[in-house]
């Protein structure tokens, strides 16, 4: 059994945690009744679970470099801040395009806090623990200044599509467009991995295995498609119809799509480039990087700068799914995305992790996290029991790498 | 020794606060030469590689390659400059695979500028074979490899970009007999191709098996420089322990 998985290529810790989602969610799905696996109750988790994993992505990199962010969720706040002070105080919200200037006012800023965290840790060799610790304070304390505490609103009518509220989805026939697209990517990246393993008479994993990926791959996108498809528009113009008409479904909500857009270009990034590379290096032994000659300290300061950037991401998700900015949105976001990351499979010891692995990390932790409210366990209640979750995963890690005989 | 040397080291010197690390040391390399750095753990042989190697920059002297003066400030200068190390840690990503170790700093790249994968597990397949037939598992982690087989991906990392001049800090000081022969083969190997290696050991029988000529190191400075042919281990010895110069032979 074990030796054929192995052959075939599938990652056992992957696998794994694949099939402890489908557990839990199986498991919430009797205590609720089955209202957990309802359409609306998958498309409303898709949308929460994007604002953990987009940081989660960025996260991964920060671990497998031996580094921590202590300062998302507070980054995620200052940013915020800076999108709707610049939508609300500055430019007018209904001003054309911006919604759009205050998307790129609040990446630059995410950089900015980033490239100062970076440049103390890499440059200065503070840890990275005490660095976004000081910025944890620090960001949360610029946020509340920003606006000397008040709540900035309304935002653009335009930009509140883009957390996935009213109209914040893309239809049913795009979706399936959406899907479609997707699962000829996945095809033909198969095909291509394995032309390119041809050509140098490499050696490969067997060619069912590879089918085995692509379609468990495309059956799990098209699935979902079909899940948020069958839930009704609660917002869809259907007065003077029929009595009886069924609204169009919602389709995949725009977050769900930048989710998706920064995890492929992460992954990629992670896989296929120098700079994926160097982290990968520099965490699996960061004196040897520095012997090879990798440039270190440089790749550290575009890895917070890079984070940064993340949190702006999903500061532009959370203020326009709240359709204002506030100082305290984004509290124990940190908490969240590093419990994500490490359940997802990256190893606090640095050197090993993964984008998909985080991406399923965020979408269980929020599961239990979505569960727990439909069975009305209470909020002190759950923080308990994500605590308990995060000690649980990173004891797996340990208990993993033993064997493994790290 | 004929021609122009690989490496002219003259009048090097590092501190560390006030630690003479490497005080005053000279010592050259000519193609197609082996030459052995002794000295006791702490003499200076380390520290005059780490800075031959561009880890440090050096506080005085100068460093000629094929005559001209360089000073690295970073390793990668120094390889720039034809010189390739095999640190005694290896300096290898132990959750990297072989190619990915191979070319770690100078990865073979696509049109569009992302990881050639592909190709540099062909070209590793390649120089790897050569080294070690035996040696073919090289997609899984350095860490899950033998000490043979992580010294042979150090080997193959800085054979592969056809240095001219190779340190290796005691390549064999963590290897079984077979693998230490596998080592000292390929060394009088490259040797014949013309390539200079400075080499650090503390294995007598090794130095004197494939060393030219050694380079006695005591407290930071050189003792002295001599022709292996002319001297025997004891002689080296009295070199190493009392920091004394060999009395010239009688003939």
């Amino acid at each position: 059994m074990r030796n054929w998985f192995e052959k075939a290529g599938f990652d056992p810790r992957f696998s794994s945690l694949v099939i402890a989602l489908a557990v839990i969610w199986v498991l919430l799905a009797i205590a609720t009744d089955g209202i957990f696996l309802s359409p609306r109750n998958l498309y409303n988790l898709s949308i929460q679970t994007c604002v953990t994993a987009i940081m989660a992505c960025g996260m991964v990199f920060i671990i497998v470099a031996r580094q921590i962010d202590l300062s998302v969720g507070s980054q995620v706040a200052a940013t915020g801040m800076v999108i709707a002070a610049m939508q609300v105080m500055w430019l007018g919200a209904e001003t054309p395009g911006a919604w759009l200037l205050s998307i790129v006012g609040g990446i630059l800023a995410g950089v900015a806090i980033g490239l100062f965290q970076g440049w103390w840790t890499a440059y200065r060799e503070v840890p990275a623990f005490v660095v976004t610790l000081a910025g944890y304070l620090m960001w949360r304390g610029a946020a509340f200044l920003a606006a000397d505490g008040q709540t900035l609103a309304p935002l653009s009518v335009t930009y509140q599509r883009l957390g996935g509220g009213v109209h914040g989805s893309i239809g049913t026939t795009w979706s399936w467009v959406a899907g479609v697209v997707a699962c000829t990517v996945v095809v033909i990246g198969a095909f291509e991995l394995r032309r390119s393993r041809r050509k140098y008479a490499a050696a490969m994993a067997p060619a069912w295995a590879d089918a085995v990926k692509v379609a468990i791959t495309c059956a799990a996108i098209l699935a979902f498609v079909a899940v948020v498809c069958a839930y009704p528009d609660p917002s869809a113009n259907i007065e003077g119809a029929p009595e009886g008409t069924v609204p169009p479904g919602k389709g995949i909500a725009v977050p769900v799509l930048i989710l998706l857009a920064v995890a492929a270009v992460l992954h990629t990034v992670a896989q296929r480039t120098r700079f994926g590379r160097y982290v990968f290096a520099y965490g699996g032994n960061p004196e040897a990087a520095l012997l090879s000659g990798l440039p270190t300290k440089r790749v550290l300061l575009m890895l917070f700068a890079l984070m940064g950037a993340l949190a702006a991401i999903a500061a532009v998700i959370t203020t326009s799914r709240l359709n204002s900015g506030t100082h305290s949105i984004g509290q124990m976001a940190e908490l969240y995305v590093i419990a994500a990351t490490v359940i997802g499979g990256t190893s606090l010891a640095g050197g090993s992790g993964t984008i998909p692995g985080a991406i399923v990390g965020a979408l269980l932790i929020q599961s239990l996290d979505n569960g727990m409210v439909l069975m009305d366990v209470s909020s002190p209640k759950r923080q308990i029991f994500i605590g308990l979750i995060l000690i649980g995963a990173v004891w797996f890690d340990v208990v993993y790498n033993r064997r493994q005989g790290k | 020794m004929s021609g122009e040397a690989l490496v002219d080291v003259q009048s090097l010197s590092k501190h560390f606060g006030g630690i003479h690390a490497v005080e005053n040391a000279s010592c050259d390399l000519y193609p197609g030469e082996v030459v052995g750095l002794l000295g006791h753990n702490g003499a200076g042989k380390s520290t005059l590689i780490k800075v031959l190697s561009g880890v440090y920059p050096p506080d005085g002297g100068k460093i000629l390659v094929h005559g001209r003066e360089h000073r690295f400030h970073t390793p990668r200068e120094a390889r720039a400059a034809g010189i390739e190390t095999i640190h005694q840690t290896l300096a290898l990503a132990e959750n990297l695979d072989a190619p990915s170790n191979l070319f770690l700093g100078r990865e073979l790249l696509t049109p569009w500028r992302t990881l050639d994968s592909d190709r540099m597990e062909h070209e590793a397949r390649q120089v790897i074979k050569r080294l070690n037939p035996n040696f073919t598992q090289l997609r899984k982690p350095v860490r899950a490899m033998s000490g043979g087989q992580r010294q042979t991906v150090a080997i193959a990392r800085a054979l592969y970009f056809n240095a001219r001049i190779l340190i290796m800090d005691e390549p064999c000081a963590a290897l079984g007999p077979a693998e230490t022969r596998m080592v000292l083969d390929t060394i009088l190997r490259l040797k014949e191709e013309g390539i200079g290696i400075f080499l650090i050991s503390h294995d007598m029988t090794d130095v004197f098996e494939v060393c030219d000529r050694v380079t006695v190191m005591k407290n930071g400075q050189v003792v002295d420089t001599v022709k292996v042919a002319d001297v025997t281990q004891d002689d080296v010895l009295g070199m190493i322990i009392l920091g004394q110069k060999p009395k010239p032979k009688v003939h």
